[in-house]
This record gives structure tokens, sequence and C-alpha cells, in this order.
């Protein structure tokens, strides 16, 4: 965790400040923003794109990305859905999809890693190839119906918060994962990995089991998503999730990691992901149309990806002209 | 090797944390078990209906369709928000993109954080809006569906465009009428398993076993899939195939165009009667060249305006949902609430050459 002391502009200093103007400014504007029934949807709303954020972010820190948890999330919605349907017991059918989500993950992780493939290129086609599947199990049904006990678990609040329960295991989720990437040897060896993967091959990490276990992680948590977006919505269809692997990806980007991987930390994701729902509602809440939303959003995402690179670029012209400067991890220099 | 010992470790954790959550209720939660559940508030009924309270100025009410953009639902919302403005209150449309079964749901939460008296659906899925609008609903919150219904005790009110029983009925009528009750007839329909084509052909041949239409024999059912090639082709088959054929039925909108393109460029122009559901958009050539004399669709404008003093008569307590409770909507006059908490509006509108140029959709 060493930072280069004018890092004062991090990007995810940035976006936090960010998240803070649009909470305060939204209060300010809107008098029905900052109330606990519409904090509390508009974080619940983000329960899925949250909790996959956490892996996708450890896969592009490590220089990979995983495009088919959509797909995976439709696919194990579709399966809690028809195992429903058949008479199963949802304590039954939950470890069973989540057994899924590690098929799929494995599938994805054994085609980067055994076969070299660009994770990229692995993705893509998993991504199709699961949503197929989401269609083969459920056609277009949709099914509903769910118990009230485990719908009302994805959709109510721990009990005096704002705090739907799916956001609460974020929480707790997301604690675990940041001691992972910035607290232990683990996390270190995924930065290593991210910037230069040969140098860390060679410096004794076992990159393709790391990977091959993000893929897992990756897999088993779209698979939970899908559970819980099945038990919130109270509607298992194969097209659930439908287009949610790109949200995520801007939130992961908009946070300041670096999608060439070796940068970033947890906490921008984090701020990057209430930011975007935040965002989302209260533009929602006075009136935007859909479209400018978009538009909002790709200029965010755009601007994220640009501002670092500027800076680095005009770093690094400045330490060219300067002399004898340890230039910090450019991300220039890759491009 | 730090991190050969903690991977497994790590990845234990990941497995045996999301293993616990799902095991953590082991009470064994069945569909059979909890079928019971899905009943909590009941639509409306609490209240009781003062039909004669006058309709409250000022309500804002906001029309949500299966997607923005949509020709035909801009057309429903818009006759809606103007018949707002007739009982002086204030609506509008806001909605997705797209039309999935979730992307409403956020939607509905602002729309009660922005205080609506009454909210208006058209559906992606029944049961995906369901829970957002029931916490709506409990909040005084109206609801009405219209187009596309959801689940029964997610709304108040749901206003259905037509009665699957009065469009297949009228179908045959309409036929009927052009060829004089004689003849062999066909049907172009959409595709083999459609839920709303089979229902109108069910009641299409029930109405067929009437005396009066002793002289008319239904000879084939075609599918043209809704694919614009297909039910051209299935069209000059059924032409082909059948030389004394005097009429097609083709409930579908994209059928009886197609059958229309085919019949005005052939022989058969004049000499086999084409009707069906279509836009009047689609079928104006057709009426103007004389190859289709009359089609049906139920006016779209119509549905918003009734949708739109439904959600008012709603919203002022002159209804609450209940069966057989009357309210006036503007100029369609008085309508009743049927069971289940539907609206009819009424029987299809029939296209001809008279008045096809005052709708545009």
């Amino acid at each position: 965790m060493k930072f280069d002391a004018r890092g004062l502009i991090r990007w995810e200093t940035a976006v936090t400040a960010l998240l803070v103007l649009v909470f305060v400014g939204g209060a300010g504007v809107s008098p029905d923003f900052a109330n606990g029934d519409n904090l509390s949807f508009a974080l619940g709303d983000l329960s899925e794109i949250a909790l996959i954020a956490l892996p996708m972010t450890l896969l592009v820190v490590c220089g990979q990305v995983d495009l088919s948890v959509a797909s995976v999330l439709g696919l194990c919605s579709a399966l809690t859905g028809w195992l429903w349907n058949a008479g199963w017991a949802i304590e039954t059918i939950i470890p069973l999809v989540l057994v899924v989500g590690v098929v799929c993950g494995l599938i994805n992780g054994l085609l980067v890693t055994r076969l070299g493939l660009p994770s990229l290129a692995v993705t893509i086609g998993t991504m199709t190839l699961y949503r197929g599947l989401a269609y083969v199990v459920l056609g277009t049904e949709a099914i509903a119906q769910f118990p009230q006990r485990y719908t009302d678990l994805a959709t109510t609040s721990v009990p005096g918060t704002p705090i739907p329960y799916p956001i609460a295991l974020f929480a707790l989720l997301a604690i675990v994962t940041a001691v992972v990437l910035h607290a232990t040897g683990l996390g270190r060896s995924l930065f290593a990995i991210g910037s230069q993967e040969d140098a860390a091959y060679f410096a004794g990490i076992r990159v393709k089991r790391i990977k091959l276990v993000l893929f897992v992680v990756s897999g088993v948590v779209a698979g939970f998503a899908g559970i819980v977006f099945t038990l919130r919505y109270g509607s298992a269809r194969a097209d659930n999730g439908l287009g949610l692997e790109l949200t995520v990806i801007a939130a992961v980007l908009l946070g300041g990691i670096d999608f060439d991987g070796g940068k970033g930390t947890l906490g921008g994701v984090i701020a990057a992901v209430l930011l975007i729902g935040l965002l989302r509602n209260l533009l929602m809440l006075n009136d935007v149309s859909t479209e400018i939303q978009s538009i909002v959003t790709g200029l965010l995402l755009i601007v994220s990806v640009l501002t670092p690179r500027l800076i680095a670029v005009v770093r690094e012209s400045r330490a060219k002209g300067g002399g004898a400067r340890p230039a910090s991890p450019a991300p220039a220099a890759s491009s | 090797m730090t991190v050969r010992v903690r991977m497994p470790r790590f990845a234990a954790m990941a497995t045996v944390s999301a293993l616990a959550l799902s095991l953590a209720a082991c009470g064994g939660t069945t569909k059979d078990s909890a079928s019971s559940n899905g009943n909590g508030t009941a639509a409306g009924g609490q209240a009781s209906a003062n039909p004669n309270a006058p309709i409250k100025k000022g309500l804002k009410i906001a029309f949500l369709p299966k997607q923005v953009n949509n020709p035909y639902e801009t057309i429903v919302d818009n006759a809606g928000i103007a018949a707002a403005k007739e009982y002086g209150g204030e609506a509008k449309e806001v909605g997705p993109s797209d039309a999935s079964a979730s992307s409403q749901v956020s939607y509905i939460n602002t729309l009660v954080q922005q205080r609506h008296d009454a909210i208006l659906i058209a559906a992606n899925d029944e049961n995906a809006v369901c829970g957002p609008l029931k916490a709506a609903m409990a909040k005084n919150v109206k609801i009405v569906a219209y187009d596309s219904d959801t689940a029964k005790d997610c709304r108040n009110l749901f206003i259905n465009q037509a009665s699957s029983e009065e469009i297949g009925r009228s179908q045959v009528k309409l036929l009927s009428d052009q060829i004089g009750g004689k003849g062999e007839i066909a049907i172009l329909s959409a595709t083999a398993n459609a839920t709303n084509q089979n229902t109108w052909i069910k009641f299409m041949q029930d109405e067929l076993k009437k005396p009066e239409y002793s002289g008319m024999k239904l000879v084939k059912i075609a599918y043209g899939d809704d694919d614009d090639q297909k039910s051209f082709q299935q069209t000059q088959g059924l032409l082909q195939a059948y030389p004394n054929l005097k009429g097609i039925i083709s409930p579908t909108t994209v059928g009886i165009a197609a059958a229309a393109r085919y019949i005005g460029g052939s022989k058969y122009k004049g000499k086999v009667t084409l009707t069906g559901l279509g836009t009047p958009n689609q079928m104006r050539q057709f009426v103007k060249d004389g190859t289709v004399k009359q089609f049906a669709l139920w006016d779209p404008k119509n549905l918003g305006y009734l949708a739109s003093y439904a959600a008012a008569a709603l919203a002022s307590g002159q209804i609450t949902g209940a069966e057989g409770e009357k309210f006036k909507a503007g100029k369609l006059g008085e309508r009743t609430v049927g069971a289940n908490g539907e609206v009819i509006l009424g029987p299809p509108t029939v296209f001809d050459a008279k008045n096809i140029d005052q709708y545009n959709f």
C-alpha cells in the first residue's frame, strides 16, 4: 500500500468525493431522496451488482475479466425456478444452484488457465453459452410464488436501518475481500500478476491456480446473486440480469481499477457502486429520462478511464523534463 | 509460499460461507408448503366506495409502460395524459428503455417517493413488479394495470382492451357480414402455441357452430409465425389449395398485412375477403385500394383514456376495485368493474374506408 505523495488526486478519492456530493446535493435538491425508504430501495436495487463487483474487482486487478457473470446469474435464476416448480425445497435448491455457479466458474477458469485463452474471449463465449442454457431450462416462462420467508429476506432491511439484507451481506463480504486484497500476501500476488504476469510467475506465485480460484469465486458469487435476484423480484426467468455484467464492469472501472490490471483499491469500487446507484436514483426522482441516464453513466465512465491516464501522461512528461524522478507505476506505458 | 497456504483457505472460506448461508434455515420450504403465500394484501375492498364523490383536483398520476418509445404504448399513454387534463389532474409517462422483467421496479419506487396518487402499469412480468406494487398500495397509492396485467392481488384494477371471447366472436361476425354467411373460410394465425391467438380461435370455432353461420365452413388454420415472409407464403398456399375459399381471418397484425399484400397483388383481389386484427397505418393502403373492406382492433387511445379515468375514480374514492362498482369515464360513458377487478374497454373498433383516416397508429 505504498502511494506516491503527489497522489492526492487519487481517482478513488475523487469518486468518493463525487459520491458525497451526489448524496448531499441530492438531499438538498429532492426532498424524497434522503429518506430511509428511498435509500433502502436504492441500495437494495444494487444488491446483485454490488455482490458481483467484489470478485470482479479481484479478477480485473489480476488483469482478467469475467463477462459471463450476468449469464450465470440468469442460468442460476432459471434453475432456481425450475427446481422450485418441480417441488424441491428451497434449502436444497440453494446449495445445488451454488454448485452450478462453481461449475460455470470452473469452466471459465480452466479454459483461461489450461488452454491459455484470453479471458475476454472465453467469457464472451460462455456468456452466450450460459444464457442459452438458461433458456433451455426455462424458455420464456416465469416462475413465481417463492416462499415469503425467503423473499422477505431478499427485500426487507435490517431492523432499524435502511440497509437491505443482501447489502448487509455485501458489506460483510466486502470487508473480507478488502482484507484479502489489501492486507494479505494473496492480495499482493494479485497486483503482481496484474502488473507483470511473467515476473509474478518467476517470483514463485502460482498464477494459474490463483486465476482459476478467482473464476470459481466469480461463478459462485454470480450464482448466489442469481438466487438473490430471483427472490428479490419473486420471479425466476432466463432473461434475468440481462446486460448486468456491463454495469458491474463499469462500476469496477469507475472505481479506479485499471483495466490492464495491477492498480486500484476496493474502496474505490464500493464508492463507485454506490455512486452509480444513488445517481441513477436521483436522476429518476427528477424525471430524467432513461436515455439521459445512460448518457450520464457513459460519460462518467469515459472520464474515469481517461482522467488517471491523463494525470499519468502529465506526470511522466514532467518527470522527463525534471530529470531523474522515480516514476510511480505508469499505466500509460501499456497503451 | 505464503500464497500456497492461503489459497485453499480463501476458497474454502467462500464456499463454506455460501453454504452456511443457504443452509441457515433448514425448515424445508417447498412449493407446496408455501403455496398459501402471495395473498398478503387484498386488492381494494377495505375502504368503502362513494360513487358520488367528485374527482379530486390536482391528482398526480403516472403511466409506466412496458417500455418507453414503443409507438403503441406512446399512443395509449398520451391519450391517458390528455384525459388527465380533462379532469384537472397532472399525468406523465416514465419508464425503462428495455422491456425486461425487472426494469420497471425502480420506477415504481420512484413514483411512490414522488407521492403519486395512482400508478398505471403495463407489466413486463406479472410477478416481478408485485412486491413494490403491494408496498405502494400499502401507502395508499392506487394501482391500475392496463394492456398487460399484473398478478391480481398487486393492483386495484385491470383495464382489459377487450375480452378474448368478444374478439373471437366478433371476427367471425365481421367476416360473415362481408361474405353473406356462406362459403369456405380459413384462419391465418401467428404461432401454433400463441396463447391469445389460440383463445380467440377457440371462440371463433365455437361461434361458427351457431345456426346463422351454418353456411360457413372452416377448412384450414394456417400459421405464419408472425413472420411477414412466411405469412405471405401461407396465404398463397391457402388460396391455391382451396380454390373455393371465400374468406380469411387473420387475427394478428403481421399476418393480416402480409395476407393483404398477397391478395392485393393477385387475381384473388375482390374475390376473397380478408379481415382480422390490424393497425390502421399498416392497413390504410389496402383499405383504400379495396383489397380489405373491414378489419378490427381495439382503439389504443380509448384504452389510455379509460385507464386514466379509472385511476382518477380510484384515487377520488368513487370506486375501490370491487365487482359491480360503476364510474364515469368521460366521453366513454359509464363503466362497471367486472370480476377480478377487470374493466373491459369494449368491443374492438372496426376500421373501414369511412373512418380509417381518423386514426394514426
